[in-house]
């Protein structure tokens, strides 16, 4: 029996599978929409050094079936803009994208605007505008759709303004369908924590029965920016070699190793070779497939590769961390905690936590827990996350800690590539090295929170004492002088002195 | 009338005694604070090992063991406080001459923000105040709600104020008076009795007095209601110290019953931090178990927890004395049956009073 194979574009492949991307329901497309152009946004105006500005509105347009309605979705930012001629298949090519270089980034598969305007498109049948400069004289203005099969953009209309303001930033408005009520709890805590982990950015949310949420940047500072590197030896696969063997200038190994990878210098391509019994001066392109795949595994072999540095991540920072958690959770108590960057597979990774209490946060009976991945909310699948497993697992008794005090913990990880389970991007695998890292944070603030909380009861002990003494004693002055019939009240001064005293001494 | 005259010391000395030992703490006290030192007293330990029967005094005692209450104590403080409050509450109603119960203890220190957290808290509070300066809190003027009555040829000098000099003589009221503060703290003047007969319930105090009791066996009745309240238990021993009028004790006949009798004679391991509220020389004529099997009275099966409760007893040191009570002990144990006073009625209304009791007045 014949078989008919039949090629799919990488468009017609997401339209089929949508799930992956998120968009599994009416009441999620419409949350992973407005997530994924935010995201877009927010990586515009850092990769730009701008403080973020990001006005998101979302409009009722009519009914579509008895649970979802059509909506208009505008997203604006002050980012860096799009260059007109990518403007098209920036928003109407799937797979498309500047994201295929190593260094940290919010998305990671190109997917996301591309997704949300392809949902809009597929639900609602109506073109997608796009406006953006990128500070130069003009402003250019696109109306789009997608062939769907042939993964093109179709370009109906465009238009160019005079930008008499040096204005630059990036404007995407389409409709899609979705259910918006279902989704609203999701999507204001997916501001509330976005605003969290990005306490630089001002964010503006306006719903479609008109409620403003707006929130309000806590600091102009922001992250260093990551820089582009090259892949680490212990992170490539076979796939990869044979492209930079494609790619590459060098005629000999030692210069393609050095140039090539990450940490890679003179002296530790030597001894790689040495390791791989390979010559210095073989021409990588002669390499045959078998010694390909030799290469490969011995690179992940090799013991003295030096770890990748982190200057292709760009975690927040202990500082911005703090401010970000003070600022949206409001706290009695905060610490945070970054760990020095480690890696897995060889994607270097850093691991970023804070403990808040009290305050005005809320008691649950159980930690509230706060994950972000590259500065993304993760906000589905609390469960699965590894830091979930971890923090559930660890022994809080030792840090004085139970799950019935009003705590919330922040676990960020940033990496350049965040070990995802899913394409949804909801939670982190259970890899060990970076279950280890948590674990190790998780000690650091635990035993900072520990010494606050003690800290905290001895006060409250104290108070207590001094208080418990201050309004009895001169009661016991008061009925002994009338029992005894004296006119002069007894001196108990010193006595509550030598009390509080007692209790400085004891604080200090 | 040689004894009048030494009762009415009696009561005097005993008050000027009361105010002086309650001067006397709060004196300590303060001397302590100006001191700069944290007040701290010492006082007989109420635990249960430390609770001794005294063949002699054939009473509960405290023994050696003190235990001490220090201001210094964060958990010491609020009691300590509560029972300075609670001697100088105590030394005015006993200045004043005014009269209070435990319940009115509660609510008058809240007018001193002296807060008790609940009526246990200040009882065990004046049971402190007992303790320490060994005085009963009827002599503080503090009275408990329970009211017992007397009836009888007995005259009384009160000392209470507006009365002071007057007196009345017992009979005057049928219903019996009742044993209150002016009748606890009034002098004894004269009685024509020549003995007393404390019954267990009212109703049977009722009949007596009616059938006549006080003038057939010249007695003064007192009804008990239950168990006797201490400020009767005292009064009684009154009676048979002050005025050498022997005691007789009817009750129901059951262990509970037996046990009212037992408390009157030798006191409750609760008040073993007090002395002088028991008579030792006060017997139980009745009803005993072998009065229910002589006397074929109507009787009702002895339950499980009668039963528990006569073997607690045979182990009470205060069973230990009189081999009466053994006796009587076994029989019920034997007999396994229980009778109440009102089962002579069997026999007629007045059987008890012609019959029964003469003899066991002769009997006992």
């Amino acid at each position: 029996m014949a078989q008919t194979f039949e090629e799919i574009s990488a468009s017609d492949f997401f339209y089929r599978n949508r799930d992956i991307a998120g968009f599994t329901n009416p009441s999620r497309a419409i949350f992973a929409a407005i997530r994924e152009l935010v995201e877009n946004s927010l990586d515009a105006a850092e990769s730009g050094k701008i403080t973020p500005d990001i006005y998101v509105r979302l409009s009722f347009e009519g009914e579509a079936t008895k649970e979802t309605q059509i909506y208009k979705l505008r997203v604006e930012d002050n980012g860096c803009g799009i260059q007109p001629k990518f403007i098209p298949s920036a928003f109407g090519q799937v797979l498309y994208g500047s994201k295929y270089k190593l260094k940290q980034m919010r998305g990671t598969f190109g997917l996301g605007g591309k997704m949300a305007v392809l949902y809009g498109q597929i639900t609602t049948h109506q073109p997608a505008f796009v406006t953006s400069s990128t500070g130069t004289a003009k402003i250019y203005q696109f109306k789009l759709m997608m062939d769907i099969q042939r993964n093109r953009p179709i370009v109906l209309d465009r238009k160019v303004q005079i930008n008499k303001e040096q204005w630059h930033g990036t404007i995407v408005e389409f409709t899609l369908e979705g259910d918006y009520l279902r989704a609203m709890p999701k999507i204001i805590e997916y501001f509330k924590q976005t605003a969290m982990v990005n306490p630089y950015a001002n964010l503006t949310f306006v719903d479609p029965k008109g409620r403003l949420y707006k929130f309000v940047r806590g600091t102009t500072k922001m992250p260093e920016p990551p820089k582009e590197t090259l892949p680490h030896p212990y992170g490539v696969d076979v796939e990869l070699l044979q492209r930079l063997i494609q790619i590459t200038a060098d005629k000999n190994m030692l210069d393609f190793l050095r140039h090539h990878f990450h940490r890679v210098g003179q002296i530790t391509a030597q001894k790689f070779l040495d390791f791989a019994a390979l010559s210095p001066s073989k021409n990588p392109k002669r390499l045959s497939h078998e010694e390909i795949v030799r290469l490969m595994q011995n690179l992940k072999k090799f013991r003295e590769f030096l770890p990748p540095d982190a200057s292709c991540l760009s975690p927040l920072g202990e500082e911005l961390l703090k401010a970000g958690i003070e600022k949206e959770l409001k706290p009695e108590y905060l610490v945070v905690h970054q760990r020095k960057p480690s890696t897995y597979a060889g994607h270097p990774f850093i691991i970023e936590m804070g403990i808040a209490y009290g305050g005005e946060i809320p008691k649950r009976g159980s930690f509230i827990i706060y994950r972000f991945a590259n500065r993304i909310p993760l906000l589905y699948d609390e469960a699965s996350d590894v830091s979930y497993k971890v923090i559930t697992s660890m022994n809080w008794r030792r840090y004085k800690v139970s799950p019935d005090m009003p705590i919330g913990i922040v676990v960020h990880i940033c990496s350049t590539k965040v070990p995802y389970k899913t394409v949804g991007k909801e939670f982190i695998a259970d890899r060990p090295e970076v279950r280890r890292e948590i674990a190790n944070a998780i000690r650091e603030i635990g035993r900072e929170l520990q010494h606050f909380l003690s800290r905290q009861e001895h006060v409250h002990m104290e108070k207590r004492r001094l208080g418990v003494f201050s309004k009895y004693l001169p009661k016991i002055a008061q009925f002994s002088s009338t029992l005894a019939g004296k006119q002069k009240l007894p001196d108990i001064e010193r006595l509550l002195k030598s009390v509080q005293k007692y209790g400085i001494e004891e604080e200090a | 009338m040689e004894s009048k005259k030494k009762h009415k010391t009696s009561i005097a000395e005993k008050k000027s005694e009361v105010v002086g030992k309650l001067k006397e703490f709060g004196t300590k006290v303060y001397g302590q604070l100006d001191n700069g030192e944290f007040p701290t007293i010492a006082m007989p330990s109420r635990s249960t090992e430390n609770i001794n029967y005294d063949p002699i005094a054939r009473q509960y005692i405290l023994g050696d063991k003190n235990v001490s209450r220090s201001a210094r104590n964060i958990r010491h403080v609020k009691p300590f406080t509560q029972l300075t409050w609670a001697a100088m509450f105590s030394n005015e109603l006993t200045t004043q001459r005014k009269t209070s119960t435990l319940r009115d203890v509660y609510y008058s220190a809240q007018a001193y923000e002296m807060t008790f957290t609940d009526q246990q808290e200040s009882n065990n509070i004046i049971t402190d105040l007992e303790t320490l300066t060994g005085f009963a809190r009827e002599d503080f003027n503090i009275f408990p709600e329970e009211r017992s009555a007397i009836f009888g040829d007995l005259t009384i000098g009160y000392t209470v104020p507006g009365y002071e000099g007057k007196t009345l003589n017992l009979t005057s009221h049928p219903d019996g008076v009742l044993i209150g503060p002016a009748l606890t703290s009034a002098e004894l003047v004269s009685t024509k009795a020549d003995k007393v007969i404390a019954i267990e319930k009212g109703a049977l105090f009722t009949r007596f007095i009616e059938e006549n009791v006080h003038n057939k066996h010249n007695a003064l009745l007192i009804s008990t209601s239950g168990q006797a309240p201490r400020q009767t238990r005292s009064f009684i021993r009154r009676l048979n110290k002050e005025l050498n009028l022997p005691v007789y004790i009817f009750t129901d006949g059951d262990p509970w019953g037996m046990h009212i009798a037992m408390v009157i004679i030798s006191g409750s391991a609760n008040a073993a931090h007090l002395r002088e509220l028991n008579t030792p020389d006060a017997k139980w004529s009745g009803v005993w178990a072998s009065d229910i099997v002589d006397y074929k009275l109507p009787t009702d099966p002895l339950d499980e927890v009668d039963i528990k409760r006569l073997y607690e007893l045979q182990k009470d040191p205060r069973y230990q004395n009189d081999p009466l009570w053994q006796r009587e002990i076994k029989t019920f144990l034997k007999i396994k049956r229980k009778a109440e006073q009102e089962a002579f009625s069997r026999y007629g209304l007045t059987y008890i009073v012609d019959e029964y009791l003469p003899t066991k007045l002769k009997e006992t």
